[in-house]
């Protein structure tokens, strides 16, 4: 198939950035949308030009390195995958494209369609973990747990950071990941003992940082290439809630 | 010269950790801050080996490629993680592990280091347990497990298909706790570009900012390398885009001696090849054979049509179907160890029934575990494995079998370190997957994230304490010496040569065509004439490259392409050694299957009475052809024999 990319270039943080178009021949249906963005990249350094920086590194959708708006979607059209899993059999011979980075304040883009994700390491370190050291700790069937709250700590652990959550938002809220990180450790016993700092720290980490209020329109929700399900903001709202009466 | 010493304590086999962890050295809590160590890589290994030493009141200082330590490639393991808790009543120990790890290695492992592998795993488990890492669990709350090939026991404990990425999200929550407590100096987007030596001794890394094109320097009293496997030499492999050699080779051309080159895992079910644009494979889980059954056309004329796409699998009945695995090895029958079962279906698809429309790909079919369990339990099961593969090949595994072909996936071989983890270089440690390891000359299912956990958690924050325990009064290293000047400089030189070459050929163009080579004579099967021309036509494609590779941009800022273009420059160097070494093998052993070398039923053949040791390549210039030192393997606790999974 032949299609017509429309490609955000922004050559550093603080140059200006500018759609520029290019056309891309014979890509066949099975290819995946990131091994055409490698074909695009490859005729470019053929040409001497500066190929397309964008993140990408496992390529199965797990490490949550890979990015991209798509004609408007985070992970582009299709559903409950990331950009790497997404194949050019959902697009139409002759189509145009448009990939952009993802657009949130608090991920300032570093070159073309890579952003700094940092800020969502910040969260995680001041407060999405349990304050254990290695050694020490008890056998591990000493601390039995309900099998429904073990698969639902597991839906909400099953978050890849990758932040199309906050690109989906029109807020930039980070809401669904902090949600999702607070939901684990609230649904096990082993993270109660520090519920209540937690909570606390990592909404008042995420407010520093600039991201944005929850206003429920359930974006998120529904561009989460891992379906993270907005039921963890309701759970966030009430350790936040327990632990601002406690 | 280096003496090999693999440092094995004294005593019985049983005892050795437990005596070395009593005589060691120590480092008072007050002198610990004193003392600076370097991480080089955030996945398994890397990551809780950092958290660790920061815990003990370590300087640390990190460094991963991504733009998170969350991302590195452990995080993509699917199946599980193995560990000695007899949980089932199965019948499992910490020797049966011990065993089932040594035997299912082909004997090209080290006993001890073996066995303290499986005397830890049990401690990983509870370490993530505690971290809040969500493992499966049974109605009663605790927690579950499943089979793993190479095993007669359920030992395998999961979070879904995605363990690697919850203990890996386990190890980098310790580590995200450290940096908010000070204690590790967290620096992502860096690669590693060369090991500064100092007196004979590890004392810093060059690395090059991938943001801004710096070159930064950093001291430390210690080096440890978690830097993961090389697979990406074969091009395609179930490796991340920027998993990589580098760092490793680097140590080597240090003075670390490389081991085990050329022991490569190809794991039996990947998604097959389906183009020449393709930049990855991706791997199917073994657990997936807990279930599937693998099969392919017994008539080569239903095999052909299938290849043309004139036959359905589905309207093949069952008599006309071989289920090979189970037909050849009866008592592990689809649980087969990966090596075993990537030559079973090389073997098939040579013959000429493999499917698909390249021929090479065999079926791995859930007709019968639908029928027995429901389409509910296998999805409970396997839903995110059937959901990858429906969106990268368009079909619906639970409709039609999936079509599964081997595919490289880990390196047994590394860079090879003694029972202490360390290297031929003093004070520069290596554990994880960038060790020569613990899995011999074939790694078991769901064994490297046991290994990369053990040797973070528990083995490393004993062992370079125990060497850092007279370096007290060495202050913080200055980086403006001359041995840091002239690393430096070379690694600058490096970069300068590659943007000199001005030719017209992508990098990429060569790394495919590196690939190509590795795989049809440095893969699955191998053979002296194979492994000769190989050597000679990478020596060819070096010369190329270096004449006409092309790297566009500019050497500062962002640039991909240089990038990439570095990590060529090791990967033509390494394929070499690895065919080297897998020539210099004269025998069948694990995943390394010399034609020459096997038994009348096609098994691999090993010669014991040659090739028990572990080969350890010491470099010796570019100009000359490096040594090979041989670490002769001593088995006392486990009885030596040609593996057999055909009954148990």
């Amino acid at each position: 198939m032949d299609l017509k990319l429309k490609i955000w270039r922004q050559a550093g943080p603080d140059a200006e950035g500018k759609f520029v178009h290019y056309p891309v021949h014979n890509i066949s249906q099975d290819a995946s949308f990131l091994e055409m963005m490698d074909i695009l990249n490859e005729e470019l350094v053929a040409n001497g030009e500066e190929p397309v920086a964008f993140d990408h590194d496992c390529r199965e959708g797990i490490c949550g390195m890979c990015s991209l708006f798509i004609n408007g979607y985070p992970h582009g059209p299709d559903d409950s995958i990331t950009t790497c899993q997404l194949h050019m059999r959902k697009f139409k011979d002759g189509e145009t494209i448009v990939i952009e980075p993802w657009r949130a304040k608090p991920f300032p883009i570093i070159k073309d369609l890579m952003v700094d994700r940092s800020a969502f390491d910040e969260i995680i370190q001041a407060g999405g973990y349990v304050s254990i050291n290695t050694g020490g700790v008890p056998d591990a069937n000493a601390i039995p747990i309900k099998k429904e709250h073990a698969d639902l700590a597991m839906d909400a652990a099953a978050c890849i950071g990758c932040g199309a959550c906050v690109a989906a938002c029109k807020n930039a809220s980070a809401m669904l990941f902090v949600s999702a990180k607070v939901s684990q450790f609230a649904l096990l016993p082993q993270g109660k003992i520090e519920a209540k700092l937690r909570v606390e720290n990592m909404v008042a980490k995420m407010d520093d940082l600039g991201f944005g209020n929850c206003t429920n329109t359930y974006a998120c929700e529904a561009e989460c290439p891992k379906d993270i399900s907005i039921a963890n903001i309701a759970r966030m709202n009430r350790e936040f809630l327990v632990a601002k009466l406690s | 010269m280096t003496k090999l010493d693999s440092k094995i304590p004294a005593g019985p086999l049983a005892e050795k950790w437990t005596n070395y962890k009593a005589h060691q050295n120590l480092v008072n809590p007050a002198n610990k801050r004193k003392i600076d160590v370097i991480v080089v890589g955030t996945g398994l290994a890397g990551g809780s080996a950092a958290a660790s030493l920061s815990e003990l009141g370590f300087n640390v200082k990190v460094f991963c490629i991504q733009d998170s330590p969350r991302r590195a490639h452990s995080i993509a393991a699917q199946g599980g993680i193995n560990a000695a808790k007899n949980y089932p009543n199965d019948g499992d120990s910490v020797y049966r592990l011990f065993y089932d790890t040594v035997k299912g290695g082909d004997y090209r492992a080290r006993e001890a280091n073996v066995y303290r592998l499986a005397e830890v795993s049990n401690n990983i488990i509870d370490q993530c347990v505690a971290q809040g890492v969500p493992f499966a669990r049974e109605y009663g709350g605790l927690l579950d497990n499943r089979s793993f090939g190479g095993a007669l026991v359920s030992r395998t404990f999961y979070a879904r298909g995605q363990t690697g990425q919850q203990l890996l999200l386990g190890a980098y929550s310790a580590l995200s706790k450290e940096i908010n407590k000070g204690s590790v100096e967290m620096f992502t987007r860096r690669e590693m570009m060369d090991i500064v030596i100092m007196d004979g001794k590890a004392r810093g890394i060059i690395v090059r900012n991938l943001v801004t094109g710096e070159l930064e320097r950093h001291g430390a009293h210690a080096v440890l390398l978690a830097t993961g496997g090389y697979g990406n030499v074969f091009f395609l492999s179930t490796n991340a885009m920027t998993s990589n050699g580098s760092a490793a080779w680097k140590a080597y051309k240090r003075g670390a001696y490389f081991g085990d080159p050329s022991f490569v895992q190809i794991h039996p079910t990947c998604i097959p090849v389906h183009g020449d644009y393709q930049s990855k494979l991706t791997l199917m889980s073994e657990s997936l054979r807990n279930d599937g059954r693998i099969w392919v056309p017994k008539k080569k004329e239903d095999a052909e049509l299938i290849q043309q796409g004139k036959l359905s699998p589905v309207k093949i009945p069952e008599e006309d179907r071989d289920y090979y695995l189970e037909r050849r090895y009866p008592a592990f029958g689809n649980l087969v160890p990966r090596d075993v079962a990537s030559r079973a279906a090389k073997e098939r698809c040579d013959a000429g029934h493999g499917v698909g429309n390249t021929g090479l790909a065999v079926y791995l079919d859930f007709k019968d575990a639908i029928n027995r369990l429901g389409k509910n339990v296998i999805e409970a099961r396997y839903g995110n494995l059937f959901q990858m593969y429906e969106k990268i090949v368009d079909e619906n595994p639970y409709e039609t079998p999936m079509m599964i072909y081997p595919a490289i996936h880990y390196t047994m071989g590394g860079i090879w370190v003694d029972y202490e983890l360390q290297s031929t270089i003093p004070g520069l440690f290596v554990g994880g997957e960038a060790n020569f390891s613990d899995h011999g000359a074939n790694r078991l299912g769901a064994s490297a994230l046991m290994q990369g956990l053990s040797d973070g958690y528990f083995v490393l924050p004993y062992t370079m304490q125990n060497y850092l325990a007279d370096q007290i009064n060495i202050p913080h290293f200055d980086t403006n010496t001359p041995e840091f000047n002239q690393t430096a400089n070379d690694v600058q030189g490096t970069i300068d040569k590659l943007f000199a070459v001005n030719g017209s050929k992508t990098v990429d163009s060569f790394h495919k065509r590196l690939g190509l080579i590795m795989w049809d004579h440095v893969g699955m099967a191998r053979n002296k004439e194979g492994l000769e021309k190989a050597i000679s036509e990478i020596k060819e494609l070096r010369k190329e490259f270096w004449e006409n590779v092309s790297v566009p941009g500019e050497k500062t800022g962002m640039n991909v392409e240089l990038e990439k273009a570095l990590r060529v420059v090791d990967f033509l160097e390494l394929g070499e050694l690895m065919a080297r070494d897998a020539l210099d093998r004269n025998e069948s052993c694990g995943g390394h299957f010399r034609e020459e070398y096997k038994t009348p039923e096609g098994e691999a053949m090993r010669d014991d009475s040659k090739y028990m040791y572990v080969s350890a390549w010491e470099y010796k210039g570019a100009d000359n052809e490096p040594q090979l030192h041989k670490e002769p393997l001593i088995y006392e606790n486990i009885e030596v024999k040609q593996r057999n999974y055909k009954t148990a």
